[in-house]
């Protein structure tokens, strides 16, 4: 068991490691500018999937917790001056907040209704920022980057590394979540919300703890937005591509384990920079969307199910 | 007498225009076998909904071990000692048989302090009573019917209650899986478990219950010792249609 645990942080520290070799060994910054984006929706991925994956809650709200963790950098950093990691844990706090109250309002409800009610959060929350000339309003806000903090040369390189160390916190927590009674307490609030209630599961609060998490990590994923394009709109914040995608990306990963978004996010998120550079980026949501179909009819438990099936296919075929 | 475990005073539900019970009043002794009896549609399983906090009733005040809880939500009264198994089976089915009894150890019994593995043991000894030990590590979603009936009342078990409510574990099985499911009902009842069995079975509501109580279009219209519950003329009256 704590051999495991170790593992799984020795393998971190590993990956952290190579990110920082990488900003060493590439000079060309654009593989650091492309690779942030796919950090941030594998981060996006892994959040959606603690309440969307575990517990079945299908939030189509990513990007209005996205668009607020994007806002909060930016206040904190004009009202404050706050550096980077005080505006990441700062949009990290109002995330959990948000996914708090929203929870509060929202879970109540089931399916589709709950996913509707997560929709009109997003456009309530973004109509609110628009309105709040403070952090640029409808015509967004330009922010200067402060100067680049020792031990990395380039602002783009720190923000990759940084995005790496979020992604390891991310996976992290949800591998905790999935693993513990947390995580069991949700596959029954999954599979059959009454019986787990009448099982003595604390069904509201359980969700509201998947829907905090989330929802901070979420924010947190879009608080080095600002930095990373040196400037902010709500229209470009509250994308409601981050919704799609974070939902995508889990479902072609496959849900029921941790591993599904961040493999699916890897997948999509390297084929649709591929796609923009080469063709352009209308044909993402195209490209997304077929998949999404495929992957819902073809292959329900994702690209994890269908590893799990190869690999079991190879065993017998070896073992004969 | 003592008090009763469980006091049901005045209880009604509404659906809309409907009432499925009505001024519904009935104690439970603890350590009691008691049957609920009533025809289709009678209002059984609200009763049971209402009690076990599936449902809220709108009108009345439940009282368990001396306490209303009625506007409690519904994991607090499974914390309190009441479990139910459902009429039709409601199992986890994305998890294992042992994974379903895992979660009512783990929520049911809230601070229960045992160990993962002294867990795990618990659950397959319990499994181990309903003779479903060696599936264990099957998905639920494989069960037979009749497994699945079982699992609902280990799952029930599991939770470590002090009323155990069945919801009709015996509706479609045979003869001699009749008599099994209401021995274990016996076996638990007299290692000190309340038990309330709803049943349509005649002849095992008669072999397990100490009382009964018949409802129809929700409202109790006999209650008392089995043999003269089936002998209220309403009561043949109800079943008949008459
Ligand atoms: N959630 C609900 N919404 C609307 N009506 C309901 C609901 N649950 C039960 N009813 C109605 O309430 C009445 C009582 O139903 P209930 O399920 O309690 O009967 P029952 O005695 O358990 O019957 P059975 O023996 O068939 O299980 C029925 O007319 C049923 O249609
Ligand atoms: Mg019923």
């Amino acid at each position: 068991m704590s051999m495991r645990r170790h593992g799984f942080w020795i393998g971190a520290l590993c990956v952290l490691a190579l990110a920082y070799g990488l900003t060493l060994a590439i000079r060309n910054e654009y593989a650091f500018f492309a690779g942030f984006i796919i950090l941030q929706f594998i981060v996006l991925a892994t959040a959606w999937n603690i309440l969307g994956g575990y517990a079945g809650y299908v939030n189509f709200g990513t990007s209005a917790f996205f668009g607020i963790g994007v806002y909060t950098a930016i206040f904190l950093f004009k009202a404050l001056g706050a550096p980077l990691l005080v505006q990441m844990a700062g949009a990290a706090v109002m995330g959990a907040l948000l996914g708090f109250v929203t929870g509060l309002l929202t879970l109540r409800l089931h399916g589709i209704f709950f996913s509707i009610a997560t929709v009109a959060m997003t456009i309530i929350l973004e109509t609110l920022v628009i309105n709040w000339k403070y952090v640029g309003g409808a015509t967004g806000i330009q922010v200067l980057r402060p100067p680049v903090t020792e031990p990395f040369d380039s602002y783009i390189k720190m923000l990759f590394v940084i995005g790496v160390a979020l992604v390891i916190v991310a996976v992290a927590l949800s591998r905790h979540v999935q693993g513990s009674w947390i995580g069991r307490g949700l596959r029954a609030i999954r599979d059959d919300e009454t019986a787990a209630e009448c099982t003595g599961v604390p069904t509201l609060r359980l969700k509201l703890l998947a829907c905090s998490i989330s929802g901070a990590l979420m924010c947190a994923a879009g608080a080095p937005s600002a930095m990373y394009l040196q400037f902010a709109d709500t229209t470009s914040a509250f994308n409601l591509n981050y919704s799609v995608s974070a939902l995508a990306m889990s479902l072609i990963g496959g849900t029921s384990h941790w591993a599904g978004p961040v493999l699916g996010a890897i997948v999509l998120g390297v084929t649709q920079q591929a796609l923009t550079v080469t063709i352009s980026s209308e044909l993402n949501v195209l490209v997304l969307g077929v998949m999404l179909i495929l992957f819902v009819v073809g292959a329900p438990e994702g690209l994890l199910g269908l590893l799990r099936k190869g690999w079991a296919r190879l065993a017998r075929g070896g073992g004969s | 007498m003592s008090a009763p475990l469980l006091r049901v005073a005045g209880l009604s539900k509404r659906f809309g225009g409907f009432t499925a019970l009505d001024d519904v009043s009935v104690d439970v002794a603890q350590g009691e076998r008691f049957g609920l009896i009533g025809p289709n549609g009678s209002g059984k399983t609200t009763l049971i909904n209402c009690v076990s906090g599936a449902l809220r009733n709108d009108g009345g005040t439940i009282l368990f071990a001396g306490e209303e809880i009625s506007r409690l939500p519904a994991f607090v009264r499974t914390r309190r000692g009441i479990a139910r198994s459902f009429q039709i089976p409601r199992p986890f089915k994305s998890m294992t048989v042992l994974e379903n009894l895992l979660v009512a150890i783990d929520f049911g019994r809230a601070g229960h302090g045992l160990s993962a593995d002294a867990t795990e043991d618990e659950a397959i000894g319990i499994l181990g009573t309903m003779g479903l030990k060696d599936k264990a590590r099957i998905l639920s979603s494989q069960l037979s019917q009749v497994e699945l009936r079982k699992m609902e009342l280990a799952r029930a078990m599991a939770a470590k209650p002090k009323l155990l409510i069945s919801d009709e574990a015996m509706a479609g099985l045979s003869g001699s899986e009749i008599d099994e499911v209401l021995d274990l009902l016996i076996r638990l009842n007299e290692a000190g478990i309340t038990i309330i069995m709803i049943e349509h079975i005649m002849h095992a509501v008669m072999r397990f219950s100490q009382r009964v109580m018949c409802l129809d279009a929700g409202r109790i219209i006999a209650q008392g010792v089995p043999q003269a519950v089936m002998d209220d003329r309403r009561v043949q009256e109800a079943y008949l249609g008459a």
